[in-house]
């Protein structure tokens, strides 16, 4: 029997603001156990939460850039349950008013447009962490990230194979990244996903029973997990064996999935109106500006560069792939208009230095010293092999192109005089080539333009020196 | 001075220093002295009163300057005790200060004492306290009324000169009536609830208990306002309620709800708020019966809000942070987790809490939750509407406080849902979040006194305040002492 696999995501992003969802503490990381605490986020008796505007206003802006429809009136709620890293044994989490719900996100996979609905974009405090030191009968709790914000953003199970998923995750990332409301970076926890996933036989409406999958840390985790899972489901289907609805962890080690809990052991978590916190309204005004403030999204922003700008599909794909590059791109065509010129350069001799967590930046790549080499080589002043030398130095030691032009003796020679001792040389050394090209083979003269370059150390203009060298040839 | 300076009030005695007719070090010399003499008798306070913090106080020229406040046990003060009368909070003692004490501190107070209370401000006759009952000053075989049994009875015995307790469904009014002081619960959001532990967050605000309604205005003043901290605190400017009181009170319209005057009520009780009304109307107030048709259904509704937001706020105390942790191992196939978790849990909580604790899971619990917390809510709402309309035509409106005076010791202890019907009168004014004020209005045949309950617009403090003080200047209720 044929199956249709059922993909639901619930991916939750750590807000990048400067304070905790619900007291005045640094949103930080990476601080000394139980320092950055509050009696608010410690959740002491007595104290009471009081909400982060701009966190909300956060949430707000994913909802719409989701395509979503934003609520004026929102709601936060109480999800009960009891775990020691959670300092209320209650999480402030939104149940039926989230910010922002029906919204969709579409995805192209294998050549197929596809649109994923997003159910709901919801706001929720993050907890502490347990430390489980070894050997010991104890366990620790290290409250920091307790009362950091957290948006959940659920999907409709809308997708139907792990390659969904991940491109899917791909540009939900890609689009958090450009808002600028998270890091999304999944080894450091501020991105998490949840896989729900299901078969039912091909045609059947009838969803199947679910599994939900965690512990996932990378992408390509959660479509290894997925596909295990799909394994292990058919294989159970077609043993005729029910399908239990369950939590599974996943084993980065032994690639499978692991039982966590039952349905039966599911919480009930109580869900009630949390009474510390009034219903967080939003005015007309707000959210416009809201609306106004968003930036262009990756989508949009890879049409223009292709449709504008005559990039190739091909590199406008790598160019919006990161909002920094994107914008570097951007910034430099304000000084140096030609933008083909411009994505080579990035696409090819940038990107081949650059690593994921150095900005571009920290590398000395502004759009001034980046236009600045591309229109040296243009201009002849350097050749296009010490223009990429140049930039590697550059990004080496972010000292400007002109010193290191002048250091490295780099300048392009066009000059008849010093070009004419050269050739007069080459020609002399290579009697055969000389002879072919005589004979007739064009090939010939590109091997003694190599040469001539090779005999300058790259400094030579090859244009120049291939005029030179036909004209001296013709005398032969 | 023949008088003893503990049985004066603030505004007494701020007159009398600033007169420098007294020695400010007397205040606390004399609440000693009263306290050793009655304390034992009464039992008002948590465990010893701490007179040593009087050396910090009196910032300046303040108005409570060197005046000591008595707080209930469920409002936090920097590295004070403050344990809500439980096991479970055993040694707790907050690294802060609740905004009201920070307030009272501002104005030259200082903390003197913890009052006892029911255990989280469960109860209405402070016997659920994990230490010991307080017994009424007026006759110790008697309850002095709950949850802030402690701060009223150490008002009336004058072991106090004002003190702060919490209403989340009358247990500041309530107490204040059968202990025959003045206990105000303002409207919902004009207190800051920042620093007091929260039994019922939507429902819950500190007050003052007082000896008579100049403090209570006084101290109403100095604790209102917008606290940043809290972010159910009403940003509304605080008015000079001291100020306000001595305005006129006639042609105030008075509404007199046919639903809390029934057949069968306490005779004494009814007997002195008729007495009370024609008082009143002497001074020029009018009144007319009204009807507020879904007060049957507070005491309902109230037990199915209060305890669901009970259940939750007090998962907190699981053993993991602070207060009593139980390692016992009872079922050792069971993780250490759980065996933790229901070891303090089943250990710290007394029987009250506990019965609180799972009605309110329970009602918010799945395939219940419609039925039970979200109707409440609903019928709530109606409670809401019914004083609105009231209060459309009416000034405000005049109840008892309490459908009794005191009881005896024990009589209700093992009867929760006869228990539960001493806030018949208080409970709907937390549900509306409007204010209301218990003032003293008589004293039943035995010797105990019976309060009056006046119940006023959404920050109409001034109001309900000015009624209050219109009336306690004709009458000499107040003046009355127990004798100990």
């Amino acid at each position: 029997m044929t199956y249709e696999v059922v993909i639901g995501l619930e991916v939750h992003v750590q807000l990048k603001t400067k304070t905790k969802a619900f007291c005045g503490c640094v949103n930080e990381f990476g601080l000394k156990e139980n320092t950055n605490t509050c009696p608010v986020c410690l959740g002491l008796p007595g104290s009471l939460p009081v909400l982060n505007e701009k966190a909300c206003k956060m949430s707000v802006k994913v909802g719409l850039a989701l395509g979503c429809e934003p609520r004026q009136s929102v709601k936060f709620d109480r999800k009960n349950y009891f775990y020691p890293d959670l300092p209320k044994n209650f999480q402030i989490s939104q149940y039926d008013m989230p910010f922002a719900e029906n919204g969709s996100l579409d995805i192209l996979v294998n050549g197929v447009n596809k649109k994923i609905r997003i159910k709901r974009v919801h706001l929720e405090e993050d907890a502490g962490k347990l430390i489980h030191p070894e050997g010991a009968s104890f366990s620790l709790v290290d409250f920091n990230r307790a009362g950091t914000p957290l948006l959940e953003i659920v999907s409709e199970p809308d997708m139907h194979s792990p390659d969904d998923a991940y491109q899917y995750l791909t540009d939900l990332k890609l689009i958090l990244q450009y808002l600028g409301v998270s890091d999304c970076d999944m080894e450091k926890g501020s991105l998490r996903c949840d896989a729900n996933i299901s078969l039912r036989p091909a045609g059947q409406v009838k969803l199947g029973t679910k599994a939900e999958l965690k512990n996932m840390n990378s992408f390509k985790a959660v479509k290894a997990a997925l596909a295990y899972e799909i394994k292990r489901q058919k294989a159970a289907l077609e043993n005729k064996e029910v399908i239990a609805q369950e939590t599974r962890l996943w084993d980065e080690k032994k690639e499978e999935t692991f039982i966590m809990r039952s349905k039966e052991e599911a919480h009930d978590y109580r869900y009630f109106p949390e009474p510390d916190l009034p219903l967080f309204e939003l005015s007309a005004e707000e959210l416009r500006d809201i609306r106004d403030s968003l930036p262009e999204l990756p989508k949009e922003r890879f049409k223009r560069f292709v449709s504008v700008l005559q990039i190739s599909e091909k590199d406008a794909v790598v160019l919006v792939s990161s909002r920094e590059l994107a914008d570097l791109f951007e910034a430099c065509l304000e000084i140096y208009k030609e933008p083909k010129k411009i994505a080579n350069w990035l696409i090819g001799p940038v990107l081949s230095h650059t690593s994921s967590n150095v900005s571009f930046e920290a590398m000395h790549l502004t759009p001034e010293s980046l236009t600045k080499v591309i229109s040296l080589v243009e201009d002849g002043t350097v050749s296009n092999l010490a223009g990429k030398s140049i930039l590697a130095e550059m990004i080496e030691t972010g000292k400007p192109a002109q010193d290191i032009i002048r250091e490295k003796n780099l300048a392009q020679v066009s000059d008849s005089c010093e070009l004419g001792s050269v050739i007069d040389k080459v020609i002399a050394n290579n009697k055969r080539s000389v002879d072919d090209y005589l004979a007739g083979k064009e090939n010939a003269l590109m091997f003694l333009v190599g040469q001539v370059m090779r005999s300058s150390s790259g400094k030579a203009n090859p244009k120049v020196a291939k005029e030179m060298l036909t004209e001296r040839l013709k005398k032969c | 001075m023949k008088e003893k300076l503990n049985t004066l009030t603030a505004h007494e005695l701020q007159g009398l220093l600033s007169a420098k007719k007294i020695d400010a070090a007397q205040i606390i010399a004399d609440i000693e002295d009263r306290c050793r003499i009655v304390e034992p008798k009464v039992r008002a306070y948590a465990r010893a009163p701490f007179f040593k913090n009087a050396s910090n106080a009196g910032l300046g020229n303040s108005e409570l300057s060197f005046i000591p406040a008595v707080i209930k046990d469920n409002i936090c003060s920097d590295g004070d005790l403050t344990e809500c009368c439980s096991r479970i909070l055993e040694g707790f003692r907050p690294p802060y200060d609740a905004t009201v004490v920070e307030k009272l501190k501002s104005s030259g107070s200082f903390i003197m004492a913890k009052a006892n209370m029911d255990e989280f401000a469960f109860g209405s006759s402070c016997e659920t306290s994990c230490f010991y009952p307080t017994r009424n000053p007026w006759n110790t075989d008697y309850v002095p009324g709950g949850s802030s049994g402690g701060a009223a009875a150490s008002v009336a015995a004058d072991e106090a000169i004002f003190s702060l307790g919490s209403d989340t469904g009358g247990s500041i009014r309530q107490p204040a009536a059968l202990c025959g002081v003045v206990g105000l619960k303002p409207t919902y959001g004009r207190v800051s609830r920042y620093g007091l532990i929260a039994f019922a967050s939507s429902l819950d605000q500190i007050g003052p208990l007082t000896k008579d309604v100049r403090d209570s205005a006084l101290i109403l003043k100095i604790i209102a306002g917008y606290d940043e901290k809290d972010a159910t605190s009403a940003n509304i400017p605080v008015p000079d309620y001291p100020a306000l009181l001595a305005k006129d009170i006639k042609g105030m319209r008075v509404a007199l709800p046919k639903e809390y005057f029934v057949e069968g009520m306490d005779p004494d009780v009814r007997k002195a708020l008729i007495e009370a009304k024609n008082k009143l109307g002497s001074l020029g107030v009018t009144f007319a019966e009204v009807s507020l048709p879904h007060t049957e259904y507070a005491v309902a509704v109230y037990y199915i809000v209060a305890t669901a937001e009970a259940s939750s706020n007090l998962a907190r105390f699981d053993g993991v942070q602070y207060g009593l942790r139980n390692v016992e191992v009872r079922n050792a196939s069971e993780p250490p987790l759980i065996s933790m978790y229901k070891e303090t849990r089943g250990k710290g909580f007394g029987a009250e809490a506990k019965r609180r604790i799972i009605l309110g899971t329970y009602v918010l619990s799945s395939g219940y939750y419609d039925a039970y917390y979200l109707r409440a809510s609903k019928v709530r709402a109606l409670i809401k509407e019914d004083f609105d309309k009231v209060f459309k035509d009416f000034d405000m409106i005049l109840t008892p406080t309490s459908p009794t005076p005191a009881f005896k010791l024990g009589e209700k202890a093992n009867d929760p849902l006869n228990m539960y019907l001493s806030d018949i009168y208080t409970i709907s004014a937390n549900l509306a979040g409007i204010p209301a004020i218990s003032l003293p209005c008589g004293m039943t045949k035995n010797g105990l006194p019976i309060g009056m309950q006046i119940l006023g617009k959404p920050f109409g403090e001034q109001d309900i305040l000015r009624l209050a003080y219109h009336y306690e200047q004709n009458t000499a209720w107040h003046k009355n002492k127990p004798s100990l």
